[in-house]
């Protein structure tokens, strides 16, 4: 008699977290991530479909989910983490940020019959057990003898970054900023992302032979032309790092920030240690972040960790349209941020110093679908309100850069400021490609990582004939 | 890491750096600014140009120690090293042949101004100086501006040197046809000259150095009111119409993490933290 099947467990083997009540006293990590234990039971409830499966083409970067996680399951950690660095240069960063539910999670096929495997924790996982153990890294190809500048140091940039120098060629990649990673720094709050885990995988990627240069602002220090005349080609991925205002009354009032500063201070500065750092942030006791996106929820969630009372999300429309991952919808909530829905703001009262002490707002309605699909608010007339704060962090998104773009003569560019480029990432002038935010507008990390590989390719083709 | 090649001391509490820095150099302009930052736990402090020397690969800045970071960077000596030195940033200021410019200058700003004076100079204009300080003995670049300078007037806060405040810049600006004025220095000194020029017409160029974070246009913290517009003085600036700023919320948004400075501060001077 042949062995019975053993049952698959149809529920996903849950991440422990940190408690919410403790939690919001500290910037440590929530999710903690499986034992070996835990991701080898993960791994096993993985049915193993038939290569390309669904998982890897939902994948930005194709990475060979299911031969990684048959890896695991075989207790080769060493050999699933090599699986997964065949694709991507940056796993314990894509298996925490990555939007893993509309990306490889969403047709796996364990999901049509329980909960889909969950992908992005194997995968921290074996980046994590890699990092601990020290990374091994990979022999040096032999040098193609030509070199290739890359602009910003954030998820595309490396990735175009990592892939190039693997391939041979001289990269050294030029970053504004004093930390390497762009948003992965800036933005996302050490307590989804570690800072030590992007500065490690920064640092893998300088041992793959890449050169780092901070604070170095290209259209500033140096020029794309510039840059030419010192390298075979130039990739560009300067992301959306520019922040939207809403444009209404009393906007400049002390108390008010954009998203991008009350988060720069709070990761790139660590402000949360302050005065051992020396960047101060203020922190009131009522505070509103407005948006609905990833950005409101990081945004939120540090406020609540600075010590403010009370914290609202106002989004124009409802929870349904909201644009956050879900599982961070989740983390707000249970760390007690307050949501007030289909609200606005019209315009914010100050006090007699300059500092926002009210904050008018009208109710929305949801109108019929706009180009986003999503339906649209309307305001109600006669609705406003004033909302007591005496804090507001602006979320409501960020636009391209616009450095590159202003100082490079013959770059083709969109009415949105986004770079034009073809399907490859090579831009209207010879020898440049761009790739990520830059090209897209504000998307995902994942999806700036593919695009950066993309162009690498492209870049290879292009060095290869000239 | 950028070394710290020269080290002078002005006047008390008032320092010139020169620091090496050769790409940065080749490039910056008069009106431009750097952003430094001194160490690992350090916050990031714009300040405005004063001198370039591309042979020896420096760029100059004057720094008034007047809080944690300032007074750090003023206990660093010569052949110190800080971690982060970021620029070009800004718009260089607009140097032509305009006629007869007024360059006026308050506190430590005076150094920043002499770039942009000696730059005028050079470029054919007749330049009339005004350098300010709260007192005498916080005067500074006197005779360097006087090297550059057509005529060159000196006022203080408390009269000790020169003209008492900036009162006589009515009679002046009565007197003489100018072309063109710059002002730098204190809110209230930009502020002032622009009321003084505004009723003869003078085009009045400020340079606003409100609070920043990363000086290339992502945070937003430099927001300053334009002509009723919303500009960021790092991206946009930092030089703008005087006629047209908003000194008040510029003075109310300089302030703003005053009760926090005075903390680090504090923390700082007793020993909280060691360089």
């Amino acid at each position: 008699m042949s062995k019975p099947k053993p049952k698959i467990r149809k529920e996903v083997v849950p991440m422990p977290k940190q408690n919410p009540k403790e939690r919001i006293h500290n910037f440590n990590e929530v999710a903690l991530g499986y034992t070996e234990e835990q991701a080898v039971a993960e791994a096993e409830r993985c049915l193993q479909c038939a290569y390309p499966s669904s998982c890897i083409k939902g994948c930005p970067v194709e990475v060979d989910v299911t031969a990684f996680i048959k890896l695991i399951r075989e207790r080769k950690f060493d050999e699933a983490i090599k699986k997964v660095k065949e694709k991507n240069s940056l796993p314990a960063i894509c298996g925490r940020v990555c939007p893993q539910e509309e990306q490889c999670q969403a047709n796996c096929v364990m999901g049509k019959v329980g909960d889909p495997i969950s992908i992005g924790r194997l995968e921290r996982f074996v980046a994590d057990w890699e990092r601990e153990r020290g990374y091994e890294i990979p022999q040096k190809p032999a040098a193609i003898g030509k070199r290739v500048a890359v602009v910003g140091a954030g998820p595309a940039g490396l990735t175009a970054a990592a892939d190039l120098t693997k391939l041979g060629y001289e990269v050294v990649v030029f970053e504004a900023l004093h930390k390497p990673g762009g948003v992965l720094v800036y933005g996302i709050p050490e307590f989804r992302l570690p800072k030590k885990i992007v500065g490690a995988e920064a640092e893998y990627i300088e041992k793959l032979g890449v050169t780092i240069k901070m604070n170095a602002m290209i259209g500033k220090l140096y020029t794309v032309k510039e840059l030419l005349e010192q390298f075979d080609a130039v990739f560009i991925g300067t992301g959306a790092g520019l922040p939207l205002f809403m444009r209404i009354p009393g906007e400049n009032l002390c108390g008010i920030y954009s998203a991008n500063e009350f988060l720069i201070r709070v990761n790139l500065m660590k402000t949360y240690a302050f005065p051992e750092y020396d960047t101060p942030i203020y922190v009131g006791e009522k505070v509103a972040v407005i948006g609905g996106g990833n950005v409101a929820m990081d945004s939120a969630r540090c406020a609540l960790r600075l010590g403010a009372k009370e914290v609202k999300i106002v989004y124009r429309r409802s929870r349904e349209e909201m644009p956050a991952r879900a599982e961070e919808i989740k983390n707000a909530e249970e760390e007690g941020v307050v949501f007030e829905f289909l609200t606005n703001p019209k315009g914010f009262i100050g006090n007699e110093r300059g500092w926002v002490k009210a904050m008018e707002c009208i109710r929305m309605r949801l109108g019929e679908p706009d180009a986003s699909g999503r339906r649209r608010p309307v305001p109600i007339e006669g609705s406003e309100f004033t909302m007591d704060v005496d804090n507001v962090v602006i979320a409501i998104g960020r636009t391209p850069n616009p450095m590159i773009q202003q100082t490079t003569e013959g770059l083709q560019v969109t009415r949105w400021g986004t770079i034009v480029v073809d399907k490859n990432g090579k831009t209207s002038i010879e020898g440049v490609y761009a790739g990520g935010d830059i090209v897209t507008g504000e998307a995902t990390v994942i999806s700036a990582m593919g695009a950066g590989k993309k162009a690498a390719k492209a870049i290879h083709e292009y060095l290869m004939k000239k | 890491m950028y070394k710290i090649v020269t080290k002078r001391e002005l006047v008390p509490h008032i320092n010139l750096f020169e620091f090496s820095a050769k790409e940065v150099a080749v490039k910056i302009k008069p009106g431009q600014f750097v952003i430094l930052r001194i160490d690992e736990n350090g916050e990031r402090i714009p300040l405005t140009i004063a001198g370039a020397d591309v042979e020896k690969g420096t760029i100059t800045v004057v720094c008034h120690e007047v809080g944690k970071t300032t007074k750090r960077l003023g206990s660093l000596k010569e052949g110190d090293r800080i971690l982060d030195l970021l620029g070009p940033l800004g718009k260089p200021v607009e140097i032509e042949k305009f006629g007869t410019v007024l360059c006026v200058g308050g506190g430590v700003m005076v150094a920043p101004l002499h770039f942009q004076a000696k730059a005028f100079h050079e470029a054919g204009n007749k330049v009339i100086g005004v350098i300010g300080a709260r007192t005498e003995s916080q005067l500074i670049f006197e005779s360097e501006m006087r090297d550059v300078c057509d005529e060159l007037c000196v006022a203080t806060d408390d009269g000790t040197k020169g003209y008492k405040g900036l009162d006589f810049l009515k009679d002046l600006l009565k007197e003489r046809k100018i072309d063109r004025a710059i002002a730098m220095g204190p809110v209230v000194t930009m502020k002032t000259v622009s009321e003084l020029t505004r009723p003869h017409g003078i085009p009045t160029i400020v340079s606003l150095i409100p609070v920043m974070v990363d000086g290339m246009g992502m945070c937003g913290a430099c927001r300053v009111t334009v002509g009723g517009k919303t500009m960021f003085a790092c991206v946009d600036g930092p030089d703008f119409d005087g006629h047209q700023v908003d000194f008040e919320e510029l003075m109310a948004r300089l302030k703003m993490y005053a009760p926090q400075e005075k903390l680090a501060f504090v923390f700082y001077e007793k020993g909280g933290r060691r360089l």
